[in-house]
């Protein structure tokens, strides 16, 4: 297959699985315990007929399937509802807040990427060296702390000791420095093991003895073919680590008291308000498989047998 | 002629968890510019780890060289830094591999790789490199050489790609080749292409070839000299001619009785070397090779041998010079004793056990979701033979004629697309599962890695009882004695249940494998490569167990394998498969005497012939097997056959009988 009908078989599977989260997403909702109507307004002044009103004004009356079908078609016409606190239109907030969480997850995957794939990358050539117990070390904390906790002590050390970083806000690039180290370091420790890992595997393949053959030196070895082989298997875990990324913003941007979508959804949840839940988790959806998608294609570029499989 | 390689009493050892482990000691050899050496072992006898030495490539495999010196047009390089070493590797010396699929960089092209060495060792243009690599891969026969250029390694096939390698390997013209198993992985047919070939470059090119095999077949073919390893040392050094008419030392006279020719007596057993070859961390004291020489005395046990001159060459053993005028050394194949003699195989009228009727296996290629079109491989093409009972039918040709898909969908591993399988009368694509299972009992398969068929962490008792336990329902006891007199039936010591597969030999595994496969006593067993991954000692002892366990249990073989001297040995009749068909079915002498199919005459013509007085006329097939999804029309063999006619192309030709049990498929048959 070409690259192009690759490509648009991929693009054919990713509206099934938005169309997929979205079901979902909506049958949680409709199955959880918990009258939306209810937590709107006070039930101890409202009459039953005021909220029967409201109930019908929602369409909340109507039978599963009529509701899911409304629901669909406005989505189709680019109308998410109206977040049921406020009143106001889902997509604009959405979209505003978007734009910062989607700033801080690249900050965060670019950040992960370097220091994941250059300590990996070091840790395999200098195995058993001191620089491979520190890529190891760091690999570890990553993995192992939380986020809010590794957020708190970024602030303790450099807002309230050093005071060189903001503590908290998103006005400013300044603000975003502490957010992604802290988000990451999670993908930064699981993209040294795995580069490591990979690494060491693909020294001890039999074409790297080729290449030494060849005369040619270590350093082409090691970073012109051994690292680009390496890098395949890495691609999934760097694909992985962003949509985990993008779900560490909701601790990370209350940590940081940062604007964002994981504020937002954090607040919905809480007033169970509905609409933004929806908006919120079916955007996230779209984000997701489109990164699935760009890793999907990224495995072409890189690896020639994917890219033309006989 | 001077020497281009010197090396002197080479001793390399390897770091391991367990402190310092040496691979090879006390190795020294010359090799003059333009000479042929072969260096000739079996596993672990450090024949590669002696290559790698002179590349130096072992210091990246914990490995160093503890004692001696390695001069190349001498310049010693034991001396040398890494950096200094680059720009000789490559450029004087440059080293070929087994595994020419492994040993190309996967992401990069064909070109990519042959450029980046010529520039690596060049002031050269990109433009020039590349037209010189083009020159390179047409040199080595590669047709479309710009196309190929262009390729990665997955979109060539094994011979090709062998062949992009030695491109590789000339394209800065060295004077040393080292070629380590270069045609192991290759078929007969192009194996004998590849030897041809370097031969050729050898003039062409000027330089010299250390050749690493284990098959003194392609030794009697192409060195000049041989130098035998054992167990990390040299045990006998000498011209091909001298080594051939009388080996001196018992190793290699062992060895050379090993092999098995198209003249082979097939009513003897083959002659094999007892016990197997020795691990790096337990050499025998003394002569290493004592535990298993018939002619080992006290003094061998205690004083190791120097590698003397004998009568002109080189030999490790004390006895040499005594051995060699004895008569019974002199005339070793002609050994007659009775214990050789194969038992005969009760004559009775023989019942047909499998007939396979219009066998077909096609699988689908790929899924065309936007062309649309879906095409076939097509693995097994209208396949009709019987297996009759007792017999041992041998099944051979190149990788890609469908022989081990064949032997798949006769067990019912995999679904027929079409035609019938016949066991004992019975279709088995009409039984059920229960019932399919109940049959399966007496159908049984030994493949060619044991170890990667077998749980390594059950216990070898375990591993061979739990047909025991699925099929049979016998009490722990009587599942134990079982198992014991199964271990003793293969050779196997009977209280060697309680230990795990690492534990043993290569050999020894295959007997344990063996073993669970008669367990249950089954009418056949299917062979697939299961002696192809042995050493050549080690393999004639497993053939001769499988016969004598045919003899005993009355067993029916279907032995699949690529190495037509066995299968020419163990079969009563063999069947030639070529893009998914039989093309010839035949008796096992005769079709080797007079193969009527071109092809089948090609196959035999490859297989290189461990004599070096016999010059063999070379009749081997040109070009490679091509793609099963895609056969040539009339006789798919007609793309390759050097009698084709019109009529081949367009006119398939009929299976038909040209002698009482000869079968073949061919318009012009020899
Ligand atoms: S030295 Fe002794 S044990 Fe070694 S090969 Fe000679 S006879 Fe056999
Ligand atoms: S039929 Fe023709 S092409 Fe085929 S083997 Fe015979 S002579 Fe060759």
């Amino acid at each position: 297959m070409t690259l192009i009908s690759k490509a648009l078989v991929r693009i054919a599977n990713s509206f099934v699985s938005v169309l997929g989260s979205l079901i979902l997403v909506f049958c949680i909702i409709y199955l959880l315990p918990g009258d939306p109507v209810l937590s709107m307004i006070d039930p101890s002044v409202a009459t039953p007929e005021m909220i029967e009103n409201l109930r019908r004004e929602l369409g909340l009356d109507q039978p599963f399937y009529v509701q899911f079908v409304e629901y669909f078609t406005a989505i189709l016409h680019g109308d998410f509802g109206q977040s049921l606190i406020n009143s106001d239109p889902v997509l604009p907030k959405i979209l505003m807040h978007f734009s910062a969480t989607l700033i801080l997850t690249l900050t965060s995957t670019i950040f992960s990427i370097v220091i994941g794939v250059t300590l990996g990358v070091l840790s395999a050539i200098y195995r058993n060296k001191w620089i491979d117990i520190l890529a190891r070390l760091v690999g570890l904390f990553g993995i192992s702390m939380p986020t809010f906790w590794s957020g708190i002590l970024l602030i303790l050390i450099f807002s309230v000791n050093l005071n060189w970083l903001p503590a908290m806000g998103s006005d400013d690039w300044k603000t975003l420095i502490l957010p992604s180290l802290a988000l990451g370091f999670v993908g930064a420790g699981l993209i040294i093991r795995m580069v490591r890992t990979s690494m060491l595997e693909v020294v001890n393949e039999q074409f790297i003895v080729t290449l030494r053959a060849k005369g040619l030196s270590e350093r082409v070895v090691m970073y012109r073919h051994a690292l680009r082989n390496a890098l395949i298997p890495a691609i999934t875990i760097i694909g992985m680590n962003i949509g985990e990324m993008m779900a560490g913003t909701v601790v990370i941007e209350t940590v940081f008291s940062r604007q964002g979508i994981g504020r937002i959804i954090a607040d919905a949840i809480m007033a169970k308000d509905l609409p933004v839940i929806q908006g919120v988790i079916f955007f996230s959806a779209i984000v997701y498989v489109i990164i699935n998608l760009l890793v999907d294609l990224s495995y072409s570029v890189i690896d020639p047998r994917v890219r033309r499989s006989h | 002629m001077s020497q281009l390689l010197d090396i002197q009493q080479l001793k390399v050892d390897f770091t391991t968890k367990d402190g310092y482990l040496t691979a090879i000691r006390d190795v020294s050899f010359q090799i003059k510019a333009g000479e042929t050496v072969c260096i000739v072992g079996e596993s672990g006898s450090g024949k590669t780890v002696a290559s790698k030495s002179i590349m130096r490539l072992i210091d990246y495999e914990n490995g160093k060289i503890a004692d001696g010196d390695i001069r190349l047009n001498d310049v010693d390089l034991t001396q040398l830094s890494q950096r200094e070493l680059r720009a000789i590797r490559g450029k004087k010396m440059a080293m070929i591999f087994q595994e020419p699929m492994a040993a190309f960089d996967p992401v990069f092209t064909i070109g990519n790789q042959i450029i980046e060495t010529i520039l690596a060792h060049k002031q050269s243009s990109t433009e020039k490199a590349r037209k010189r690599a083009i020159y390179l891969l047409q040199r080595v026969g590669i047709s479309d050489a710009e196309l190929r250029l262009k390729q990665y390694p997955n979109e060539l096939s094994g011979g090709m790609l062998q062949r992009a390698m030695i491109a590789m390997a000339l394209a800065l013209g060295p004077d040393l080749l080292i070629a380590d198993e270069p045609t192991t992985a290759l078929d007969v047919t192009i194996q004998s292409q590849i030897l041809q070939l370097l031969q050729e470059l050898k003039t062409e090119f000027g330089m010299s070839i250390l050749l690493i095999t284990h098959d003194m077949g392609i030794a009697a073919e192409v060195a000049d000299r041989i130098i035998v390893m054992y167990a990390g040392g040299i045990v006998e050094q000498a011209t091909t001619l001298q080594l051939f008419e009388s080996p001196h030392h018992p190793y290699t006279h062992g060895l050379l009785q090993s092999v098995t020719t198209i003249d082979s007596d097939r009513s003897k057993k083959l002659f094999s070397i007892e016990g197997s070859i020795p691990g790096l961390s337990d050499l025998p004291s003394g002569c290493r090779f004592h535990p298993r020489c018939p002619y080992a005395t006290e003094r061998c046990l205690n004083e190791a041998p120097p590698l003397l001159d004998v009568n002109n060459r080189k030999s490790a053993c004390w006895y040499s010079e005594e051995l060699v005028k004895n008569d019974s050394w002199k005339k070793p194949t002609l050994q007659t004793t009775s214990d050789l003699q194969r038992p005969r195989k009760k004559e009775q009228p023989r019942e047909k056990l499998f007939t396979i009727q219009e066998l077909s296996k096609f699988y689908p290629l790929g899924n065309r979701t936007f062309s649309g079109t879906s095409s076939f491989v097509r693995a097994v093409d209208n396949v009709s033979f019987t297996i009759e009972k007792g017999e041992t039918f041998g099944l051979v040709g190149e990788s890609g004629s469908g022989k081990s898909t064949l032997g798949r969908v006769l067990l019912q591993l995999e679904k027929a697309s079409g035609g019938k399988v016949l066991f004992q009368d019975q279709d088995l694509s009409k039984l059920s599962n229960k019932e399919l299972r109940e049959t399966r009992k007496h159908m049984q398969m030994i493949y060619q890695d044991p170890y990667g068929s077998v749980n390594p962490r059950w216990k070898v008792g375990d591993i061979i009882g739990e047909p025991l336990q699925v099929h049979q329902s016998l009490t722990k006891k009587e599942k134990r004695i079982r198992v014991q007199e199964l271990l003793e039936a293969v050779g196997l010591n009977k209280n060697s249940s309680e230990r795990y597969p690492h534990e043993f030999s290569g050999g020894q595994r295959q007997r344990v494998a063996i073993a669970r496969a008669i367990a249950l006593n089954p009418q056949f067993i299917l062979a697939d490569e299961a002696v192809s991954a042995l050493d050549v000692s080690v393999q004639a002892q497993i053939v001769n167990l499988m016969q004598e366990l045919q003899n005993d249990l009355d067993l029916t073989y279907l032995f699949i394998a690529h190495g037509l001297n066995i299968v020419r040995h163990i079969s009563d009749r063999i069947g030639v498969m070529y893009l998914g068909q039989l093309v010839e079915i035949a008796p096992s002498e005769e079709l080797f005497k007079h193969p009527a199919h071109h092809y089948t005459r090609g196959l035999i013509g490859s297989i290189p012939i461990a004599d070096p007085r016999h010059q063999r006329e070379i009749i081997s097939i040109h070009g490679e097997i091509p793609s099963p999804a895609n056969p040539p029309s009339g006789c798919r063999f007609h793309t390759r056959c050097p009698a084709a006619t019109a009529r081949c192309r367009e006119e398939q030709p009929l299976f038909r009988e040209i002698d009482s049990g000869h079968w073949a498929a061919c318009h012009h048959p020899a």
